[in-house]
């Protein structure tokens, strides 16, 4: 059975193209049928984070108004062969999107993939309700940052109620991805801890994807930090959270990448 | 009392958890029943005082404080006084 993912925060820049990307080649590395599918209509960024940038003939637009066939516009990912890209329109806006013709690619999206995961927009306006739409589980990438924790709250409450599931009267399935956590700021009081996002928010924790340069450096060269480096500290954060998505139990852990004594004096200084 | 201010100085992230929990009492309309509840008060009490007096929007000074357990909404109208008005008409 297919699941339709929602990768949403409100707020922009706190990773949610990244964390799409990153769970999506993780969870093709564990062997599903995974399509990462970009809503983020005018500004799309996925395929440049996929390093798909090149490749993109058709769109989500295009299928949706029916200009081109579905497996036209899939672009099958070069290092993995069962994750694909479906990117969006660079041109266009995001009123060419129809509820309908979304509902309908997603059908037929089901019937190829086991996960469909869905890059939000941010914001609150239609790409974002769109892209939340006809989700089955919601993951919610927020920063331990007030604003982002505000605007994940608000985010929350559109999940359980502007969905399809909500206005079925069923329980959307929301998790939490703690993003460019810093645990030794944490430490120091200087920045929202877990447990207070988690208490806030109140929802389950997904996973906790530490601050690290490994993220740049992977989208530098358009590659999911999953792929790029998979013993990195974000990579090993993004795959435990690809494996609770999946049911399994893992334990969370917040991976840190080892350095040694000169790296930790040295490697600090730009912070 | 100087040791605890100098700590809390230091840390700012329990600040922030607190402020986010007292905003989103108010976001989520658990204080007070519906989501921006003094906001709706504002409007309905202007609307009110403009049905007896005419009111210059510009004139209005709006004071709000959302607490975790009280809020307080502060609004001053300047209502014209009746002399004023007498003068105006004439004028």
């Amino acid at each position: 059975m297919a699941k339709i993912v929602v990768v949403t925060s409100g707020k922009g820049g706190v990773g949610k193209t990244t964390s799409t990307a990153a769970l999506g080649a993780a969870l093709a590395q564990g062997g599903s049928r995974v399509v990462v599918v970009d809503f983020d209509v005018g500004l799309r960024n996925l395929d440049l984070v996929m390093g798909a940038e090149r490749r993109v003939v058709y769109d989500l637009i295009n299928v949706v108004q029916g200009d081109a066939k579905l497996p036209q516009a899939l672009i099958r990912d070069k290092r993995l062969d069962n994750l694909s890209l479906l990117p969006a329109s660079q041109t266009r806006d995001k009123d060419a999107l129809s509820e309908a013709g979304v509902a309908r690619v997603l059908e037929e999206l089901r019937e190829k993939f086991d996960w469909i995961l869905c890059d939000s927009p941010a914001g609150i306006e239609r790409g974002a309700t769109l892209a939340m739409r006809h989700a089955d589980v919601a993951v919610v990438v927020t920063n331990p940052e007030v604003s982002s924790v505000r605007d994940s709250d608000r985010i929350i409450g559109l999940l359980d109620s502007k969905t399809e599931k909500a206005e079925r009267g069923e329980r959307m399935d929301k998790h939490l991805l703690l993003t460019r956590y810093d645990p030794a700021r944490a430490e120091r009081g200087e920045m929202l801890r877990v447990d207070d996002v988690l208490e806030i928010l109140s929802i389950p924790l997904l996973g906790i994807i530490p601050e690290s340069e490994e993220v740049l450096r992977a989208s530098n060269v358009g590659s999911p930090v999953t792929l790029n480096n998979p013993v990195s500290a974000p990579a090993r954060a993004y795959a435990d959270a690809a494996r609770r998505l999946k049911g399994e139990a893992v334990e969370m852990l917040i991976p840190s990448d080892r350095r040694g004594l000169l790296g930790k004096l040295f490697g600090r200084r730009a912070a | 009392m100087s040791l605890m201010s100098l700590f809390s100085r230091r840390t700012s992230a329990p600040v922030a958890r607190e402020r986010l929990q007292i905003l989103l009492a108010h976001e989520r309309g658990i204080v007070g029943g519906q989501p921006d509840l003094v906001a709706v008060l504002r409007e309905e009490i202007l609307a009110v005082v403009a049905r007896h007096v005419q009111v210059e929007r510009d004139s209005v000074q709006i004071r709000m404080d959302r607490g975790d357990s009280i809020s307080t909404l502060e609004i001053e109208v300047e209502v014209p006084t009746p002399k004023a008005e007498r003068v105006g008409a004439r004028a």
